[in-house]
């Protein structure tokens, strides 16, 4: 959290946001009638709603691993921090001989416990960490639309990425004995797309 | 037929592309200095270098080797003049010896990007190097000793 | 003293030459006789006995019955040779015996390496190899000089006559001391003329450790040598029904697929090629009687057995008069796990059958076992068999196993294939192949009088014999006791006048073993704990009590004083942090630990400093102590914090370094200093007396810095973690 030296104000944000949002789902939820937006459509519930969907991803072993609030990735459907005491190191692909590339081949080698392998395997650097870990939805969404802290990526870009890049795209090919995060990969894709396309509202 | 070179000399080597770097090392070249220990990158007895950065060779095919420059313990030098080498003897590190290979190849990399490491620079740096006889607090001691000899090297 | 005396281990090497029987060949009281390789040595070499070669330029080759497995006999033994000899040392090489009765144990009779035996059983044996060596060669110079032997002195390889001022090297003395008679009487040096022993001294093997020319059998290469793995029953005691190799043949490289005892082997031009014909088998497994077991069900199994009585091992007064007439009873139960010993260079052989013959390169532990059993293997007699022994990449027991099966399952399939072989467990068939440190249940009563004196201590221990079934037992199970499963309780130096020790040894078809430090691997853990429970539950200072009942140990009371007075015991701590103490005896060493912990909330565990006093009698180079030392408390933490083999539904749950794990560079204590105590008295093993003190010494702190009590290994985050 000592990232986030406004957290005074977020706070703030937070609560005014949870409140808008309490009242949204009161309004919506009898009888459920609320009609869906049109897709391009500015829609701030369901941005939301698109979202939260969305956010079980990010915070799955297989997304999350990669995106720690510290300088460790992390391992496991557990996310214990990863054996060998391996660190983010200058430019978040390892350290020393401890770089990514000594175990993480270009693919997944067969068999359980294996390290798995992409095209590139390597968590964000330390300039540009882009923690999953630890985030609400509320904050993972706001980073996400911050180009300060989401990798310099415009909302189009965003939802390039989630849709064809080949190290997210392995959170769905992880290897034997890998659990899969919630969504398919379209489903994901077509969820942030959504978030975007209805005006990128954040939940809370 | 795939080319590879180790410690400078080329060879053209007729193997399944997937086969482990490791056993082409030690089954088709005669280099066993590079140990088998796990099999699956955890315990880093295997360890060469790859156009300079480590690799553990028991997970790495040997395809992403072609065209590159292998450097296995028997590159490292064979007269025991890297200091590494020099201070692994003058501390006399190695128990029963067989992590040894692998963990110089890792402190090689250790020191040449980092020529003063602290404790927690070797930690970090050597953690993936398991050594069953705990031979630890002599790999830390040398590794300090490599780099003092290094910086005296340099001075002269 | 007790009715049952467990047998001392010395006692054991002292008798098991004749207990071993038919295993064993004949004893060679003449120690000093040349061996075969020896007496075939070229005429210009110096070679007096089987133990040392002169060469003409002056290299020194003492040969070694004993293996090196990083407990670094490649060079103190050469040491106490030299010392003797006076040679110089920079000449001095080492070599690896072949098998031959004269590198038999001088107490065991075999030819092996274990038991933390090593120096002080070949100690007066090389100490004598060397002087005659020296005694020849100062008789030659002598000669060649006409002068009297006794006005010669020797120094460096050389041989001096200080009146004429004359010098000869004992190259150059070589060919001429070979055609001299060994003397009937040599005298040794006084102890305190040593100029090598006892002065740390590099050792022989670390070049060759830090170029990769160290030769493991692993690395042993032979023409048109083939490469095999065995697919072995998944369950312990369980055999192949049938196996379909149609696949695995197809695959290119796989030459050959045949059935052993053990399992199936598949044969390839290589060791991955190998793997992917093994992993093409189709086999249909009779899993035997341990499917379906787990270790949950031994547990309950164990913990039931621990309510009765077992076999008595030691019973001193009345422990149940003294229990109904206590203030205060303590009652606990201990539990530690199988153990692998997960040497670094996975289990391996080559062997190479012919017809009339047979080569073995092996880092064996047991060379004439291993011996006898590859020539059952082959067919052929022992003298047919040439046994090679090579580094060991780790052995702690392991590569030292009465059944041999590590070297006749390499000889079957050779045979079978009619070829070279090289025989690779995987890394998963080692960890999951058994022979494992048995676990342990133990449950304990101790009884406190009003004054806190310990009055009472009941100890019914749980565990599988690891002699039982082997050509040992006759000798080490006596009255139903295995010796080793008891040892480090059952003879326990607190003077503590009630006192009863009992065993179960249920039998299993899980494999067990030796490991490093035995007995002592899991009694010194529960022995040492339940003191300091005792002590505590007395309110009394766990170091103070036992200087107390030490009063008639006074080599535990020395080591256990340095340890404490070195760790600052007593003095302040920084808050969190606790001190823990622990002394114990084995193989005849003495060895005192302090451990300094800290644990957060989570349960994360730090230990800061381990400060370790050991009395191991006279030493031969002292930094290799130092070095055994570091790195016992190092394997003794990596048991304690991490290791763990389990069982469900039959199978060995662990396979590799991600689930039995090592502890790594950075999980070490922060501080291991080794303090040696100066000592003249009877001399000790060091290999293994390092292990037994650190679980305790690091569980005893914990206690005292979080009041957490650590009765089960290894310990457990929850364990530890504030409620």
């Amino acid at each position: 959290m000592k990232k986030y030296p406004a957290r005074k104000t977020l706070g703030v944000a937070c609560l005014f946001a949870a409140l808008v949002f309490v009242s949204f789902a009161g309004a919506a939820s009898p009888g459920g009638t609320a009609s869906p937006a049109a897709p391009s459509a500015h829609d701030d519930v369901g941005a939301r709603r698109a979202f939260t969907a969305a956010y079980g991803v990010f915070l799955h072993p297989r997304c999350m691993n990669c995106h720690p609030s510290g300088d460790r990735p992390l391992q496991g459907d557990d996310s214990h921090p990863h054996a060998q005491n391996v660190q983010r190191g200058p430019l978040g692909d390892g350290k020393y001989g401890m770089k990514c590339g000594a175990c993480h081949q270009k693919e997944n080698i067969p068999g359980p416990h294996r390290p798995p392998g992409a095209i590139v395997w390597r968590l964000p650097p330390p300039k540009m960490p882009m923690i999953f870990q630890g985030k609400s939805p509320h904050e993972l969404c706001e980073q996400l639309k911050d180009p300060a802290r989401n990798g310099g990526r415009t909302l189009q870009q965003i939802i390039e990425h989630v849709s064809t890049d080949k190290l997210v795209g392995w959170g769905w090919d992880p290897g034997e004995g890998r659990t899969l995060p919630p969504l398919s990969r379209e489903e994901f894709a077509r969820g942030i797309k959504q978030w975007v396309e209805k005006g990128a509202a954040c939940p809370e | 037929m795939l080319t590879l070179v180790v410690n400078g000399k080329r060879s053209s080597i007729d193997v399944d592309p997937d086969m482990p770097l490791l056993w082409v090392l030690r089954e088709h070249l005669g280099l066993t200095g590079t140990k088998y220990g796990c099999g699956m990158a955890q315990c880093g007895a295997c360890t060469v270098h790859l156009d300079g950065e480590a690799v553990r060779s028991c997970v790495t095919p040997v395809s992403r080797a072609a065209g590159k420059n292998v450097t296995t313990i028997e590159g490292l030098s064979a007269d025991l003049s890297h200091p590494l080498q020099r201070a692994w003897t003058e501390i006399d590190v190695p128990q029963c010896g067989y992590c040894q290979s692998g963990q110089l190849m890792a402190a090689a990399v250790l020191l040449r990007e980092n020529p003063h490491p602290s404790d927690a620079d070797i930690d970090d740096g050597m953690a993936g190097n398991i050594c069953r006889c705990g031979t630890y607090p002599r790999i830390r001691r040398a590794i300090h000793r490599a780099a003092a000899l290094m910086a005296e090297g340099k001075s002269r | 003293m007790s009715a049952t005396p467990a047998v001392s281990r010395r006692e054991f090497l002292k008798t098991s030459g004749a207990g071993a029987g038919s295993l064993v060949l004949a004893l060679h009281f003449s120690t000093l006789a040349p061996s075969e390789a020896a007496l075939a040595a070229p005429a210009s070499e110096f070679v007096p006995n089987a133990f040392v070669k002169i060469a003409a330029d002056g290299a020194i080759t003492v040969i070694i019955g004993k293996s090196e497995m990083g407990q670094g006999i490649y060079t103190s033994l050469p040491m106490i040779l030299a010392e003797e000899l006076d040679a110089d040392w920079t000449r001095v090489r080492c070599e690896f015996a072949p098998v031959d009765p004269a590198y038999n144990h001088t107490v065991f009779g075999i030819q092996m390496t274990g038991g933390s035996t090593s120096v002080w059983s070949s100690f007066e044996q090389l100490r004598k190899a060397g002087a005659v060596a020296r005694a020849m060669l100062v008789q030659a110079a002598a000669d060649g000089w006409g002068v009297s032997a006794a006005a010669c002195r020797t120094e460096k390889s050389f041989v001096i006559h200080d009146a004429t001022g004359r010098r000869a090297a004992y190259g150059e003395l070589a060919a001429k001391a070979a055609a001299g008679k060994p003397p009937a009487q040599v005298s040794l040096k006084d102890p305190r003329d040593f100029r090598l022993i006892g002065k740390s001294v590099h050792r022989l093997d670390t070049p060759a450790k830090c170029n990769g020319t160290a030769t493991y059998s692993i690395d042993v290469n032979r023409p048109g040598m083939l490469v095999a793995v065995v697919a072995r029953p998944p369950v312990f005691g369980g055999k192949a029904k049938s196996f379909d190799a149609t696949a695995a043949k197809s695959i290119r490289g796989v030459k050959d697929v045949v059935e052993i005892p053990r399992g199936i082997a598949v044969l390839a031009d290589g060791y991955w090629t190998a793997c992917r014909g093994r992993d093409a088998l189709k086999i249909d497994w009779d899993e035997g009687p341990l499917a379906g077991y787990s270790t949950e069900k031994q547990r309950a199994e164990f913990a039931a057995m621990a309510k009765t009585a077992g076999a008595v091992a030691r019973k001193e007064g009345d422990v149940t008069a003294a229990l109904s007439s206590a203030s205060k009873i303590l009652e606990a139960e201990y539990e530690l796990p199988y153990l692998a010993h997960a040497t670094m260079e996975p289990m391996n052989c080559v062997a190479e059958v012919r017809a009339e013959s047979c080569e073995v390169w092996t880092g064996s532990q047991l060379q004439t076992l291993d011996r006898i059993s590859a020539a059952q293997a082959a067919g052929l007699k022992p003298e047919q068999v040439q046994l090679h022994t090579t580094f060991l990449g780790g052995g702690f027991g392991r590569r030292a196993v009465p059944d041999c099966h590590m070297v006749v399952e390499a000889v079957q399939v050779s045979k079978a294939a009619r070829a070279p072989v090289k025989l690779i467990w995987t890394r998963e068939d080692d960890m999951r192949g058994g022979y494992y440190r048995p676990s342990f249940f133990h449950s304990l009563a101790g009884g406190l009088d009003e004054a806190g004196n310990v009055i009472a201590w009941k100890q019914t221990v749980v565990g599988q014999s690891i002699m039982a079934g082997t050509p040992f037992e006759p000798m080490m199970v006596r009255n139903g006791v295995d010796g080793t499963s008891v040892e480090g309780a059952a003879d326990t130096p607190y003077l503590i006048p009630n006192l009863y020790v009992d065993l179960h040894s249920p039998k299993l078809p899980v494999p067990v073993l030796w490991w490093r430090s035995v007995g002592h691997s899991q009694t010194a853990f529960v022995v040492e704990s339940f003191f300091d429970e005792l002590a505590h539950a007395a309110g009394k200072d766990p170091y103070e009590l036992r200087r107390t009942l030490l009063a008639k140990a006074p080599r535990h009371l020395r080591v256990l004083e340095l340890a404490a007075e070195k760790a600052g015991w007593g003095s302040p701590l920084p808050a969190g942090r606790g001190r823990g103490i622990a002394v114990h005896e084995s193989f005849e060493s003495f060895v005192a630990y302090v451990a300094e912990v800290s644990v957060t909330p989570q349960g994360e565990l730090t230990i800061h400093r381990m400060v370790c006093a050991v009395d191991c009698g006279p030493v031969v180079n002292p930094d290799t102590i130092e070095a055994q030392i570091e790195g016992a408390v190092i394997f003794g933490l990596t048991a304690a914090l991490r290791g763990e083999i389990t069982l469900a539904n039959g199978r060995v749950v662990q396979s590799n370094f991600h689930d039995y794990p090592m502890l790594r560079i950075y999980e070490c204590p922060q501080q291991i200093e080794v303090h040696i105590v100066p000592s003249t008295e009877k001399q000790g093993g060091v290999g293994e007396p390092g292990v037994p003190c650190a679980a305790p010494a690091v569980a005893n702190a914990i206690f005292a810095a979080t009041g957490k009590r650590i009765r089960r290994l290894p310990i457990r985050a929850q364990d530890l973690r504030s409620a």
